[in-house]
Parts: C-alpha cells; structure tokens; sequence
C-alpha cells in the first residue's frame, strides 16, 4: 500500500498534464497560419486603385492622398497641448476628448485622432510633427472624382464592414472596399492585390526584424484602369436636363448593348462623399426622404410603362399571325366590354396599325390583345404565350447588367392570373390594361431602354453592360452575346414605320429633329401615394421611349420623368435632346433646351408634402406652361467640368 | 575481468538513456528560447545556450566522477555532506549575491553557484542515512521531530533567502517518509486541510465550515463502535479553525501579488472580463506562455519557427518557462513526449529504489524520485496555469549549471548506489 502512493501519484499528475495538453493545444488551439498569428506583425502595402475612364478616354476617377493623424496614446509624452491644438485646428477639449477615447479603445494600437487633413496643414504639420512623440501622419488613398457627374454609376468606397471581413479574408478592419456602382461591380479588379510584410514582434510590441527574412512577403500588384461604357459628354448633358425633376434616363448602344448614360435625378456631385466631409453630407442625402437622391431611379424605379409597351402587343400580334399590318379597328373614343370602357382620345377611325401606333390608339391594342389572348383555348394558354414573347425582351426579370442593383419589373402570365382570381376563373378582359402597358405590368427604365435597343436591332439585344474595357482583360462574353427574341426581323418594320411616324405626323411631332430619322413612342403613368393614409393620385409620370437613326441605330433611349403630365411634354423633349447630342454632338433644337431648363417639377413634388389639396393633371398643366412659372423656375444651370 | 565487465554494465541504462534525451532534448529548447537572430554560434558563451553547451560537457566530468567514486563513500559521509551543505547556505547571508530579489547565489569569477540546487543532494542522503540507523524508529514522535529538523533546516535557510519555489520542494521528503512508515493520518490530516483551505477561499469559511461539521458527523454517527462525543466535536472544532484561518491568512496576512495569484488559481474573481485583465496584468508569464504552448498546435511549429518563442514573449523561457518552448515549438507531440519521458524516469527510479537491498540506497532512491517529482509537477503544472506561479526549474531541461549539476548529483549518486547492489550480497 505504502510503495504505490507515489507511483499513482506520478501516473496521475503525467495524465492530467497530457489532459491539459491536448486541451491547450489539440482542442482549443488557434489556427496556426501567420496571418492569425498576434506575435507576427502584418504590414500591407495598398496599391493604387485602378482609374476610370468613360467610353472616348476622358478620365472621370482617379486617386488623391489623404493624411490622418494618428496616436499611440501609451507612447504619448507630456506636449505643448496648445500648439498641437492649433496646427490641427481643433480646441483643447476636442482634444481631451479625442485623446481618452483613443486611450479608451486601446493605449497599445493606433486610433485615428484627426482625419483628412487638408494639403496645407499637412505640409505645416509634417514638419512639426517629430515634437509630438506618440502622434504621427498616416496616407490614405482617397477617390477623386474629376467630373461632377454620374454619382450613381461611379458609386464610392468606404470602409469594409465586419461581414464581408468574415466572408472574405482578403479584407482586414479598416480596408477600403466598393460599395455602390462599378466600384463594387469591379471592385476586384480595381482594388488589385496588396503585399503584405511579416515582422517579428517582440512582447513588449516592437520589432525585431522581418520574419523569416521576408521569405513569405508579396509585393503588391497594381489595380487595373477600366474603361466604362458612358459616355461623359452626354450623362453631364442628361444630368443637366434633369435639373429640377425627378426620374431617370437610360441611353444603350443597341449594336452593343454599351450603357451610354444612365442618369438618376436628382443625383449629388460624387466627391462629396469622398473625405472629412462624407458623413455629413451622406446623411443628408439619406435623410432626405422625398428627392431620394440615394434612389438609383434608372435601375430601381418600377413603373407601369404605358403606351411605349403598346409596340410589343403589335409586334406579338404580327408574329403570331392574328392581325396583319392593314386590318383595321374603330375607336370610338375608346373601346368598350362589357359594361365598361377604355377610353381614347379623338383620331381617324377606324384604324390601322400604322395609324394605332402613332396616334397610340388604346382601342386599336385592345383589339390586337383580345386577338392574341383568345388565339388560344383558354385564356391561360394565351396569357402564357404573351408572357414568353414579352419577357424575350428582356422585361419581367432582372436583366443581368453588371451592377448590383435592380428591380425585375413584372410582367404577368396565365398562372400570375391564377394566382390572383383562381385557377380559371378570369377571362381575357380582366387582364386588358396589359394591352396599353398598364395595369399588372411594370418595368425600369433601363428595362424599357433595352426593349428599345431590341425594336431597334429588329429582335434581338446584347445584355445592358457598363463594362467596356479592362486593361488587358477581355469583357465577359454574357455580354457580347445576342439575346433574341421570339420575334421575326420581317415583323418590325411596320412597328419601326409606326414609331418613326410618332415623330412625323404622331404625338412627338412637335419634337422633330432637322436631319434625324427618330422613332420614339410616348407614354404617361397614373401614379398614387398615400396621404394620411389615403390613396391619392398625383399628376401622371412622363414617359418616352426613342431610338435613332432608323436604319443603323446608334442609340436607344428610355426618359422617366416623375409627375411630368404627358410623354412629349418633358421625358419626349429630353429624350430628343439627348439623341441629338449624341448623334450630332450640337444642339438645334434650342428652342426646347431653354425650355426643359427653364421649367421645374419642384413645386409638383412639393404637393403631397404641402398638407393643403392640391389638383393634378389637366388642372395644373396650364400652371406649368404659364409664363409667370419660367421666371419662378430657377435658371441656375449645373456647371458642368467637362 | 569478468566482475570489471559486469559492474560497468550493471549501470541502469534506461535511466541514463533518459537522462540523457532530456538534457539533449532541452538544450535545443534553450537554444530557441535564447538565440538572438539567425546566426547561431554554439560556441559563443556569452549566449545562454553556449553556456548551457558548455555546462553539459562538464556534466560529463562529473558524472564520471560520481561514478568512479566508491558507493560507500556517500553513505559514510553523507552526515559530512549535510554539514558542508548547510553552511554553504548559511553563507550565503554573508557572501551571498542578490539575483532578482533573492540572495540564493554565490559569485565566483564569472559564474555563479545556487547551493540550494545541491542541498537537496544533501538533505536526501541525511534522510536516508537517519532512516536506516538501526535505532531510528520512524513511528515515535522523537524521531519524527528529527527527520522535522534535518529536513526543515535547509529549507528554513533557502527561504529566508526569498526563494520560496525551492522550499516548497522539501515537502516531497514527506513521501519519503510515508513510504518508510510515517503514520497515515499525517496524511489524512494533510489532506484535509488542504481540502478546506481550497474550499474556504473558493466558497467561503462559513459554508466550508458547514460542509465540514456535516461530514464529521455523518461519519461519526455511521461508525458502529461509537467513540466519545468529545472526539467529533474537537475534529469539528478544528476544522473550523482552519477554515476560519485559511480565510483570515489570505485576507490579512498575505501580499497582494500572492493574493491574486491564488485568486486567479481558484477563479475567485467571477467577471470573465475582469479575470482575463487580471490574468494578462499579473500573469503576464503565464499568459504568455499558455498562449504559446497552445499556438503550437498539434505538431508544433517546427525547431526555431515558434514566433512567440522567436519573439520573445514568454519572460524567462529559457529558465522556469522552457515547457512552453516545447509547447509551441514541437507542439502536442513533443510535450507529451516530455511529460512521459519524466514519468518513465520516476517510475524507472521507483521500481529500481524498491529493488535495493540496503535501506539506504531504497530511501535515497525514494527521495531522488520525490525530489525530481515536485519539480516536474510544479514547473511543468504552472507552466500550463494548472497550479499558483511557484519559479522552480524544469530538472535537466531549464537553462542554469547549478540546477543541471545538482541534478545530476542527485540522479547519478542513486545510479552509483544502485550498480553496487550486486556487491552488497
Ligand atoms: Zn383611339
């Protein structure tokens, strides 16, 4: 008994010590790689992030130096408080206060203490700054952005959050990383690679020399420049059509499918969000929530689009055979069914499709929808077969740009009815407001840009893209593939025909462009909101659709604007200025320039917020045109850099 | 000619090959722990590992000496030894010189010399030696109070010198003595007090005291022969005398660093916060070093790649913190290596000691485990944070020539003693 105390005891404490072990280094041992490893200091070495370039070359991002002063508060040692104070511009209780937070979050690790200094104060600074032990400058690369323009294309980079940190290990606190428009869509390619230095540490926080001689060190690999698909000139020159009104614009390059403009207004001029001022201005665009200038319109806005969509219900009617070009339909003053009644306006009746189209009869697509609806057994059949040729357009479902917001717009199908009234019980009128682009469907701006593109090219599209070039690397091939539609090239012409007669003899006639063959199509939406709860209209959403020249389309283009009353009346006089910029690079028609710049939509979008009644429509049209408005309206053109 | 072959292998190699793996094993821990940079020079004496190098080649010397020497010799003087040993200690109160706050050391030259790593030598010979004296009789209290005075009296000394960690290594004469017929109750008595002072701290003395006049009763009332009440309630009385005066020395007696360590021991503080600041604040070396034993993963990162060793974060590695060397550099595999390759030792000893024929070689052989068990114990348990911070050294792998000289003393005289067994049919 006596011999084995000891022999147990030495058994014992050897098994509870390798239980520790494999406690300590088995079970809840860290992951052993370098990059964890708190005795191995990690120094990155931030490349330059690529620059952006619009289509012709002209540089629209580029890069500046920021400098931040920064405090080791544990290595601070007693300073001329008051003279630190005033090279950095701040009092002593900001200073107190900066100081013990900084203390506060850690005496050991840096903490910003003053951010973006301006370039003067640096320069004054830097010479100062060895007095000061603990502080010292520390550059940071910042976006700059040469022209005012395209904040919602361009997007910006901010800090990256703790999320994408633990999904991606790439990114360390405090990394700079894209978070709107093609500064996150090519963030990748942007942002390059940074090189990293491993130094050895030693436990009171210094180094001691590079680890391992610096056999695991990279250097870093430079960001690539790209080249975007817009075209400068022309988004300032859409920028500054929108002035005073909301809505927005989407311009493709049908052979491409190259994103020309895309505009959101009201929109911010993007650099400032860049620096010491960010915060502040970034909440004031988020707080305000009537402009929305934050709310990309172009790819998010999800409207009814009215009459351009009537263009498809012919295009569908020809291809599946239920009406030929000169059939023609009475109007009288609408259509009726039943009890009830679509109406529309005075026009040569009866018409045909040529006719339909450009004095965008609503009776005329009634006609061609019931056609291609009860074509088919049941109206579910026909619904389903109207579906798959709307949505070849690319309407109905995101269209796959590359840039990361969006809407899929809605286009209904025969179980979308089902759905809604039960499985067959509607018929073919329920769903009539389909056949004049109202109703159930809706779709975006750049939806609606892209129909255009596909109308333009005679039935087929390339995927709307904002990417042009990438260095050396070639573009996605998803985007230089065309996407056909269910549509047969023979069946456009009469359709084209018809839009280009909007402008000769149609509702855009009054937008004519000396020299320039443009078919276009306006449109309106009824829009509501709710005030105090109740669902009240609001003056109808401009809409126009257009692409030029007929033949070898150089440019699609679809103009939203918010509460503009009628298609021609502010998106189609956008719309036509813009086409003829592009195209021809000058303006003649001055006489409606001065005018969309003269005229704002303020005051209507003041109305529901106003908390008084107000009228819509017909009542305050003539309000708009009156002559007292153009001296109200502000003449304060947006500079433009370019 | 054949008696000269058969005592030159009558050496217990197993122990000696032992030995030997954890000299050799523990220089390289120190030459990671110690080197400065990526040139190493093993010749270089001014770095820690150049002198241990050194060190160990003496120690060859040595062991030869030991060796050569005749086994009788250390019993017959071994009374001798203790005196010399006892008074180079006392020296020390006039030589001595202070290395960080304790006078433990003797400057000579260029070196110096710690006697108490050779005491234990010698208080383990004097044990043994009082033991087998055909006159001593371990179970009367006269010769318990002797064996009391040989072994407190260089234990007393070393900590008047401040060195509390090698103090503490005399309790392990008390197996020693278990094993030669100290009464049990010594035992039992240890036992519980450190029972209820571990539960007096960590709960409290009021409930301690509760639980412990539950137990006494209990037991008392379940005994068939009943003694008299008085017995019971003296125990109770006792016991609750410790609990109450563990609790009064923590509170009132000790200083406030060896306060938080126990502190810190028992997880007395409950707030996880404010327990991982206290153990980053005043456990700096033990935080560090459980951190590196832990970063070392399954199979280490490999000789000279530890970054918490490269980068010196663990205070005193190359000394009482070598373990966590081996923790971070070899990893789960290395250390357990270690910690079985020191229990093979002990147990190695144990079976040998009770195997001799003569009591004195047994009750040295004893001590030699006991002695070598405290240390590994100790060092090995504060290392991974499992007992309070005691600075002891790991035997025959921390860095020092005084501790891996007494060492071998100890280890190689029982070797000695343990190759003549032959000789004493
Ligand atoms: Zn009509």
């Amino acid at each position: 008994m006596r011999q084995i105390l000891l022999f147990f005891t030495i058994i014992f404490v050897g098994l509870v010590f390798i239980s520790r072990l494999f406690y300590l280094q088995v079970y809840s041992s860290p992951a052993n790689n370098l990059y964890e490893d708190n005795a191995i200091r990690k120094v990155y070495d931030y490349p330059k992030r690529g620059f952006v370039y619009d289509r012709n070359g002209t540089l629209l991002v580029s890069n500046q130096s920021s400098y931040d002063v920064m405090v080791i508060p544990r290595e601070v040692k007693p300073l001329d408080t008051t003279e630190f104070c005033n090279l950095l511009k701040i009092d002593k209780a900001t200073f107190l206060k900066t100081y013990n937070k900084a203390y506060h979050y850690s005496p050991r690790l840096p903490s910003v203490f003053v951010s973006h200094l301006s370039k003067a104060d640096y320069a004054v600074l830097q010479e100062k700054m060895r007095k000061f032990e603990g502080f010292y400058i520390q550059k940071r690369s910042l976006r700059h952005y040469e022209a005012s323009i395209g904040a919602n294309v361009l997007g910006d980079i901010g800090e990256v959050n703790v999320r994408t940190i633990e999904k991606d290990p790439y990114y360390k606190m405090g990394d700079l990383i894209g978070k709107q428009g093609i500064e996150l869509s090519y963030e990748e390619e942007l942002r390059g690679k940074k090189g990293i230095k491993f130094i050895q540490k030693n436990r009171f926080n210094k180094n001691i020399g590079p680890y391992k001689d610096g056999k695991f060190d990279t250097l870093p690999t430079p960001g690539k420049d790209i080249t975007i698909t817009i075209d400068a000139q022309l988004q300032a020159y859409g920028e500054k059509l929108m002035a005073h009104k909301h809505g927005g614009i989407i311009a493709i390059e049908p052979s491409t499918g190259e994103i020309l403009t895309m505009i959101s207004a009201p929109t911010y001029d993007p650099n400032s969000l860049v620096g010491r001022k960010r915060s502040k201005n970034f909440n004031k665009l988020y707080r305000d929530s009537i402009a929305k200038p934050l709310y990309d319109r172009s790819l998010l806005a999800q409207y009814p689009p009215g009459s351009p969509f009537k263009v498809l219900n012919a295009l569908i009617g020809l291809q599946e055979g239920v009406v030929t070009t000169n059939d023609k339909f009475t109007c009288s003053h609408g259509y009726r069914y039943g009890k009830r009644k679509m109406g529309c306006h005075g026009h040569i009746s009866p018409a045909n499709m040529n006719i339909g189209i450009y004095e965008s009869c609503n009776a005329y697509f009634a006609n061609v929808y019931r056609r291609i609806i009860e074509k088919y057994d049941t109206p579910y059949e026909g619904m389903t077969i109207w579906n798959k040729h709307v949505t070849s357009f690319g309407l109905g479902d995101y269209l796959g740009y590359d840039l990361k917001i969006g809407s899929p717009g809605r286009i209904p199908s025969g179980d979308f009815y089902d759905k809604w009234y039960g499985k067959n019980r509607w018929r073919t009128t329920f769903t009539l407001s389909n056949a004049i682009g109202q109703g159930e469907v809706e779709a975006t701006p750049i939806q609606l840009a892209n129909m255009v593109a596909a109308i333009a090219n005679r039935g087929y599209f390339y995927t709307p893209h904002i990417i042009k070039s990438i260095e050396d690397q070639a573009i996605d091939t998803k985007y230089t593939t065309p996407r056909h539609t269910t549509i047969d090239k023979q069946n456009f012409e009469p359709v084209i025909q018809g839009m280009f007669d909007v402008y000769n003899k149609g509702t855009a006639a009054s937008l004519q462009v000396k020299g320039l063959e443009i078919c276009g199509k306006t449109g309106t939406a009824e829009n509501f909101v709710k005030i105090d709860g109740e669902k009240t209209q609001l003056t109808d959403h401009s809409i126009f659709v257009a692409f030029a020249p007929k033949d070898n389309p150089k440019i699609a283009i679809a103009v939203f604007v918010e509460n503009g009353y009628w298609g021609s009346r502010f998106a189609g006089k956008i719309a036509s200025l813009m086409i003829e910029k592009y195209i021809n690079g000058s303006i003649t028609r001055t006489d409606l320039e001065k005018w969309i710049l003269t005229h704002s939509l303020e005051h209507e979008y003041a109305k529901p917020y106003s908390g008084q009644p107000f009228k819509i429509n017909g009542q305050t049209t003539l309000e708009v045109i009156d002559p007292e408005e153009i001296k109200i309206a502000p003449q304060k053109p947006t500079t433009l850099k370019l | 000619m054949i008696r000269e072959t058969n005592r030159h292998f009558s050496f217990d190699w197993i122990t000696i090959i032992i030995f030997m793996l954890l000299v050799g094993f523990g220089w390289l821990n120190i030459l990671s722990a110690s080197h400065v940079g990526d040139e190493i020079d093993y010749l270089d004496f001014s770095q820690p590992y150049g002198k241990q190098l050194l060190f160990i080649f003496l120690t060859f010397g040595l062991i030869v000496l030991i060796l050569a020497i005749e086994a009788k010799f250390y019993e017959r003087f071994s009374s001798l030894i203790y005196i010399i040993s006892l008074l180079s200690l006392a020296g020390l109160f006039i030589f001595g010189k202070n290395v960080n706050g304790a006078t433990s050391w003797y400057g000579i030259g260029g070196m110096t010399i710690q006697p108490s790593e050779f005491a234990k030598t010698a208080t383990a010979l004097a044990v043994a030696k009082y033991i087998s004296d055909l006159q001593t009789d371990i179970r009367s209290i006269k010769d318990q109070i002797n064996f009391f005075i040989i072994i407190a009296l260089p234990a007393v000394l070393i900590l008047l010198q401040n060195d509390a960690g090698s103090t503490i290594v005399y309790g392990s004469f008390f197996f020693v003595l278990y094993r030669e017929g100290l009464s049990r109750l010594y035992l039992i008595i240890g036992l519980s007090v450190l029972f209820l002072s571990v539960l007096s701290l960590k709960f409290g003395a009021l409930i301690t005291g509760i639980i412990a006049t539950t137990i006494i009763f209990t037991h008392f009332f379940l005994q068939k022969k009943k003694p008299v009440i008085l017995q019971p309630i003296l125990i109770t009385l006792t016991a609750i005398a410790i609990t109450f005066g563990v609790r009064f020395f923590y509170e009132n007696i000790l200083q406030p660093h060896q306060k938080d360590r126990i502190s810190l021991w028992l997880r007395l503080e409950n707030d996880p916060d404010k327990l991982a600041q206290m153990r980053r604040d005043i456990l700096y070396n033990l935080y560090e070093s459980e951190k590196a034993i832990s970063s070392g993963g399954f199979g280490g990162r490999g000789f000279l790649e530890g970054t918490r060793t490269t980068g010196k974060f663990v205070p005193e590695q190359h000394t009482d913190y070598i373990f966590s060397t081996v923790g971070e550099e070899w990893g789960f595999v290395g250390s357990s290596l270690v910690v079985i390759l020191f229990v093979l030792l002990l147990l190695r000893i144990l079976h040998l000691a009770e195997q001799q024929k003569s009591q004195f070689s047994r009750v040295y052989g004893y001590s030699v485990a006991s002695i070598i068990f405290f240390h590994f114990m100790i060092n090995i348990g504060m290392v991974m944070g499992l007992i309070p911070t005691i600075g002891i050294p790991l035997p025959f792998f921390s860095y020092g020539g005084s501790g891996l000289w007494g060492f071998t003393i100890l280890l190689f005289i029982f070797i000695k003693l343990d190759s003549n067994k032959i000789n004493e049919w």
